[in-house]
């Protein structure tokens, strides 16, 4: 059975049609990636799948249910949950403090028992403290978790945010060009920390420019073009696909 | 208890004062001022601070709270803590109502549509005299006991601020490290991340919004019997800006940078007694000040300097033995 699957989406700004009907279907437990050109209009369908961008028309069910429109805090509350192309790290937090807050959705003291420090709350904070350094380990970050993100580099805040989503314990990841900007070992540890996450049972959508990571890890490549669904298949069938080489190199 | 041990400094600094200085002016009057104004700035930081969000209007809720104490036991004849529960009854109403249309709005709008709250509470104290005495205000409070005990001296008075003002401030303490301090700053940080977390985010601004409010609203009925007078002066527009100004000047998101930036903001007149007619003027340089030098305010500068100050000298004691 699908986990995502988008139906006849649409999304226009103005008179500009950034996707149109566009339908997929996303199964359980694989690394799914986006390509195409800049302005094919992935990061578009991301805030879409999000509930950022609600669609002009079509739908989009996770898990069976309709969730077109549904609040982004709902959504992410369903076992969904993204990275960002332009970071979104808390930058007035630590690393820790960063993860426990993707640990919000597993815990639940409100403002007034947290004014009070009652004993659940203490209990609480203990277990999502533990839970935030296993998942900053994981992300193999456990030793900058006290450091404020602003003093944190690029590479480390693209792992950050990571560790963030995982904290939410996603069932469905997306990550927005999570390699952008990255040097080539840190690409690499990345490549290996996109498989461990795939591994342990998250399935991921990706967004990615960098070709030869997308086609080493992904088990399905959807490529778009001015929002319109180009071509699907293995990387190899991508690889070979006519039309995405002309898109990509343009052709005659 | 690492984490508090700032707060027992302070606390115990707060509660030695009157035994030291029982008779002192500065202690007993000047002390429940500070003591006012570090509740206000502190429950304005949890907004302004914590999540981030504008508020020009904060001294409407401390009004409010002065003003239902004062009009209905005065008018109305009804008991003290009776008259403060309804302050905070309506609001608690009032602040929730507004907040969800007012919280959706950001940056300048947000400001200016706090600032239209401010000023038409500040003019309803004004124009609706039959209840509020209009300009003049209302006087004759009836005295405000505590299990039997009346607060009927300058002393009491500062026992019982102080005990509010310590509880305020441990509130806002132990907040910054829970989870909903941790929803506010990431509400602060990335909004739109803080929702794909999970994090409520109306409901987070909401909420932490009549919380402040709510604190600000039981400080006014406190201060209305500890004046034993009310009037719309004191809940101005020029008073939400000087409370904005504290935390400012503090730094803004600490608990006691809010602290800090009341206690100095508070002292300020009495030093310039001189300059009563340009004290506006001076918080605005103040202000201004602050913002183009020392923009995280002068709690959190001087806390970041003496934590560098401490690693270096870290460093070089590391160094020395290697």
């Amino acid at each position: 059975m699908s986990l995502l699957e988008a139906r006849k989406l649409e999304k226009q700004f103005g008179g500009l049609k950034a996707i149109s009907g566009l339908s997929f279907s996303v199964p359980e437990n694989i690394i799914f990636s986006v390509i195409g050109p800049n302005g094919a209009g992935k990061t578009t369908l991301f805030n879409m799948l999000t509930s950022i961008y609600k669609p002009t028309s079509g739908s989009i069910f996770y898990k069976g249910n309709n969730i077109t429109g549904m609040p982004p805090h709902k959504v992410a509350g369903l076992g969904i949950t993204r990275t960002f192309q332009n970071l979104q790290v808390f930058l007035n937090m630590t690393a820790l403090e960063n993860v426990k807050v993707g640990c919000h959705l597993h815990s639940k003291s409100g403002l007034i028992s947290a004014a009070l420090r009652l004993p659940s709350v203490m209990k609480e904070e203990h277990r999502v403290r533990k839970m935030a350094m296993e998942v900053l380990e994981f992300c193999g970050l456990g030793d900058i978790a006290d450091m404020p993100a602003s003093a944190l580099p690029y590479g480390i805040l693209k792992k950050l945010e990571i560790a963030r989503a995982l904290a939410a314990q996603p069932d469905l990841l997306l990550m927005d060009e999570p390699a952008a900007g990255l040097n080539d070992t840190e690409t690499m540890e990345l490549c290996d920390l996109i498989v461990q996450i795939c591994q342990s049972g998250i399935t991921i959508i990706l967004v990615e420019h960098n070709m030869r990571l997308v086609m080493e890890i992904s088990h399905h490549v959807l490529v778009l073009n001015y929002g319109k669904l180009l071509a699907q298949g293995s990387p190899y069938e991508i690889q070979h696909n006519s039309k995405v080489i002309s898109a990509y190199l343009g052709g005659e | 208890m690492k984490r508090l041990a700032g707060y027992y400094c302070f606390a115990i600094a707060t509660l030695m004062l009157p035994l030291l200085f029982p008779d002192s002016y500065y202690v007993t009057v000047v002390g429940v001022t500070v003591c006012t104004n570090i509740v206000l700035a502190v429950s304005l930081n949890l907004l302004m601070g914590y999540a981030g969000q504008i508020s020009l209007g904060h001294a409407a809720f401390f009004g409010l709270g002065a003003y239902s104490s004062a009009v209905l036991t005065i008018k109305y004849g009804m008991n003290p803590w009776l008259a403060m529960t309804a302050g905070v009854i309506a609001v608690t109403v009032l602040s929730y109502v507004l907040s969800r249309p007012i919280l959706r709005l950001k940056g300048h709008y947000l400001a200016m549509a706090t600032l239209g709250l401010g000023i038409i509470v500040h003019i309803f104290f004004v124009q609706a005299d039959q209840f509020t005495g209009g300009p003049d205000g209302i006087s004759g409070l009836p005295v405000l006991s505590i299990l039997g005990y009346p607060i009927d001296s300058d002393l009491k008075w500062y026992w019982t601020f102080a005990i509010f003002m310590l509880a305020s401030v441990l509130f806002s303490l132990n907040i910054a490290h829970s989870r909903s301090g941790r929803a506010l700053a990431a509400v602060h940080g990335s909004e739109i991340a803080a929702q794909m977390l999970g994090v409520d985010t109306a409901r987070v601004k909401s909420y932490v919004f009549v919380f402040s409010a709510v604190l600000a609203c039981i400080t006014g009925s406190l201060f209305a019997h500890q004046q034993d007078f009310v009037s719309p002066e004191s809940f101005s527009f020029f008073f939400s800006i000087e409370l904005v100004t504290m935390v400012v000047l503090g730094g803004l998101g600490s608990t006691f940078g809010a602290v800090i930036g009341a206690i100095l903001l508070s002292l300020l007149p009495e030093v310039l007694l001189v300059f009563e007619d340009f004290e506006v003027m001076i918080f605005g340089a103040i202000l201004m000040v602050i913002m183009i030098f020392l923009p995280q305010g002068l709690f959190v500068a001087m806390e970041q300097t003496f934590f560098r100050l401490l690693r270096r000298k870290n460093q070089r004691a590391a160094d020395v033995t290697s």
